[in-house]
């Protein structure tokens, strides 16, 4: 984590400091690429100046991915303290839900520079419930159907969107599949009645289970120095 | 009172010309298209929630069924995602047999596209040629992986195994002569080396032969010089990547530019496009498959003279080996939880991309320090080109849409996911 940052990353956040200063932005430097966070209201303003000044470039919206922070850090298994009750198959899942989490959602944005050969994140979480976001289409035509997409899995508005319509799911679906607090094998399944001759909705019928337990380890060979240091460094 | 000529058009979704299942809406005026709207999603599997739910490891073979017809290059992109969260690297011997495969899968990809989109445009012979070349590019994926498709090759840490030193050959049967079975055997008499190796000296004449159906064609000109012209700005903006960029101009590869596995090491052009027309992106791809030709001969050279491991040996990551297992109590002890929970990566999050045949594959990956993603994105190539389809088609004719969907290269299994 300490490793020096190559040269264009340094020129990138030199850069970042230098003109983003008025904005309440961070920066950080994770497995040597870098994040932008910044508050839902400066995006638009943010990303034109990424696009348009010179000393970014970031001509290419690369990708834009939803994410639902609800479960983060959650395991179905302790690890570290021991329990009297081993796992079984039909997990608990406990009522994570914090509906006005302003830090629930957040959308993801991978930026790509061509001229300087260099990328960058922005993340951005977004408020309000539902959550909303200002659309960066203005920004990068490519934003589109990528916002479209936050949008039906994630139930995240995109403020200013031409054409904000559900672009995965079928006709009709009710609900945003892939927040956390989503089943994986969904509310209702298709299946073609006869007597009716037609394909007709049902509940699902079969059970949620899970084959191999959620885990969270704090793997030695991982923790950084400075982690060890906190920690008194005796185990180092 | 003027006539109001517009009318819609329902294209698909099981039109043989829309490459899978693509509906599009298009709003005509006359012959011409004034607006297209895809819907898309009719084969959305929630690849990216399923492998939520599943061990880092047990997603790879997800990773293949995206997009079907380059397999080993998203596996690669996952991969390299898991490799760079991990902070583990896969051995340079391994580096190179992705590298080769990759190249493989490249022209596997581009033979399906200039088939497809020969047949699309009215010439059916160039189908015929490109699946008798697949054939034997699908062989080398089955001599190495055990399935002509669907591999699950690429592992962290490496590949799953080393090449076998023995082509298989066709054994004789009732419903081939013998004859035809040793004509079919002439190449495969020695290692898989030996295999590919025959081939890239076969394969660019191969390349001439479709050239000489296509390129000068009078038909095959008129139906794509001058199609859905994208210029470098648009390009950029549409998020465009791969061939589609290239095509209009942009010496933008990542491969060059941002070089993972053995790039650095091979020697190879970019082509690149001048006006962004279909004809154009024909043009960068049939050079794509001269060129990767040449990195498979140069990775071939390579591995010959160069063994060594082609997994890492940490056991934390990669499993032990089967004799090791049998009679070592830590290696079971490894293999068991490997395989029963996996491996937990540090907390982070990562974006590692490559360059798959149709454009930039990229795997974003968060964890949270569990066995299983938090969350994966995966970033394909096909989605921002679809997305741009109405831009592209808009003012042309009924007939160019079909040429546009074949010089996208579209697969719905990445696109939908």
């Amino acid at each position: 984590m300490t490793a020096p940052l190559s040269d264009k990353l340094q020129k990138l956040e030199d850069a970042l400091e230098e003109y983003l200063e008025d904005y309440d932005c961070t920066v950080e430097v994770v497995l040597g690429q870098m994040i932008l966070t910044l508050p839902a209201e400066q995006l638009v303003e943010v990303a034109l100046i990424l696009r348009s000044h010179k000393a970014f470039g970031f001509e290419q919206l690369i990708d834009v991915c939803g994410v639902d922070y609800s479960a983060y850090g959650q395991s179905e298994w302790a690890t570290e303290t021991a329990s009297s009750t081993g796992f079984g198959r039909g997990v608990d899942r406990a009522d994570f839900v914090a509906e006005d989490d302003p830090h629930r959602f957040a959308a993801v944005y991978q930026l790509l520079s061509i001229q300087n050969n260099v990328r960058l994140r922005l993340k951005v979480y977004a408020p309000g419930n539902p959550p909303m976001l200002d659309s960066v289409v203005g920004v990068w035509s490519s934003a589109d159907w990528f916002e479209r997409e936050a949008f039906d899995m994630y139930g995240i508005l995109f403020n200013g969107h031409p054409d904000l319509r559900r672009i995965l799911t079928d006709y009709g679906f009710v609900g945003h599949p892939f927040r956390k607090d989503f089943p994986l094998s969904g509310h209702v399944e298709m299946h073609y009645d006869p007597e009716r001759q037609r394909v007709v909705y049902a509940e699902v019928e079969i059970e949620p289970r899970v084959l191999v337990p959620r885990v969270i380890r704090q793997d030695g060979r991982f923790v950084s120095d400075q982690v060890l240091s906190e920690k008194g460094g005796d185990d180092a | 009172m003027p006539e109001i000529r517009n009318y819609t058009l329902n294209f698909g979704p099981q039109h043989p010309a829309a490459h899978g299942v693509l509906r599009l809406i298009l709003e005509m005026d006359g012959e011409v298209i004034e607006r297209a709207d895809p819907h898309v999603g009719l084969l959305h599997r929630g690849t990216e929630k399923l492998a939520e739910s599943k061990p880092y490891n047990q997603s790879i073979g997800y990773m293949d069924r995206l997009d079907y017809v380059s397999m080993m290059c998203n596996e690669h992109g996952y991969v390299r995602a898991i490799e760079k969260l991990l902070g583990v690297e896969a051995p340079i011997r391994a580096q190179y047999i992705r590298t080769l495969f990759d190249e493989i899968t490249r022209i596997l990809n581009h033979l399906m596209w200039l088939g497809a989109h020969a047949l699309d445009v009215g010439a059916m012979t160039v189908f015929l040629y490109a699946f008798r070349e697949r054939e034997d590019l699908m062989d080398c994926y089955e001599a190495v992986s055990g399935a002509r498709m669907h591999a699950t090759y690429y592992r962290p840490g490496g590949v799953y195994r080393d090449l076998p030193d023995k082509m298989p050959e066709f054994s004789p049967n009732n419903w081939t002569s013998d004859k035809d079975i040793k004509r079919r055997n002439e190449a495969r008499g020695g290692s898989l080396l030996d295999f590919i190796e025959d081939f890239t000296q076969r394969f660019p004449t191969y390349v001439d032969e479709y050239e000489t159906l296509l390129t000068d064609n009078r038909i095959w000109k008129q139906r794509l010089v001058g199609i859905a012209v994208v210029d470098q700005q648009r390009a950029f903006q549409l998020g465009f990547s791969g061939p589609m960029l290239r095509g209009s101009g942009v010496a933008w590869d990542l491969r060059k530019k941002q070089p993972y596995a053995a790039y650095d090491r091979v020697d190879f052009d970019i082509p690149v496009g001048k006006t962004g027309d279909c004809y154009d992106r024909y043009l960068v791809r049939i050079e794509e498959m001269r060129q990767s030709n040449r990195i498979i001969k140069q990775c071939v050279d390579w591995l010959r003279s160069n063994p060594g491991p082609v997994m890492l040996d940490d056991h934390k990551v990669t499993p032990p080996g089967r004799e090791a297992m049998k009679d070592d109590m830590e290696a079971l002890i490894h293999h068991f939880k490997l395989f029963t929970e996996g491996y937990c990566p540090p907390e982070g999050e990562i974006y590692a991309a490559v360059e798959a045949p149709k454009g930039e594959f990229g795997c974003y990956i968060i964890s949270d320090g569990a066995n299983k993603p938090y969350r994966l994105k995966v970033r394909a190539p096909g989605f921002p080109h679809m997305a741009a389809m109405n831009e592209m088609v808009k003012g042309h004719m009924l007939a160019d849409v079909v040429a546009v969907i074949g010089t996208m290269d579209v697969v719905f299994g990445e696109i939908d996911r």
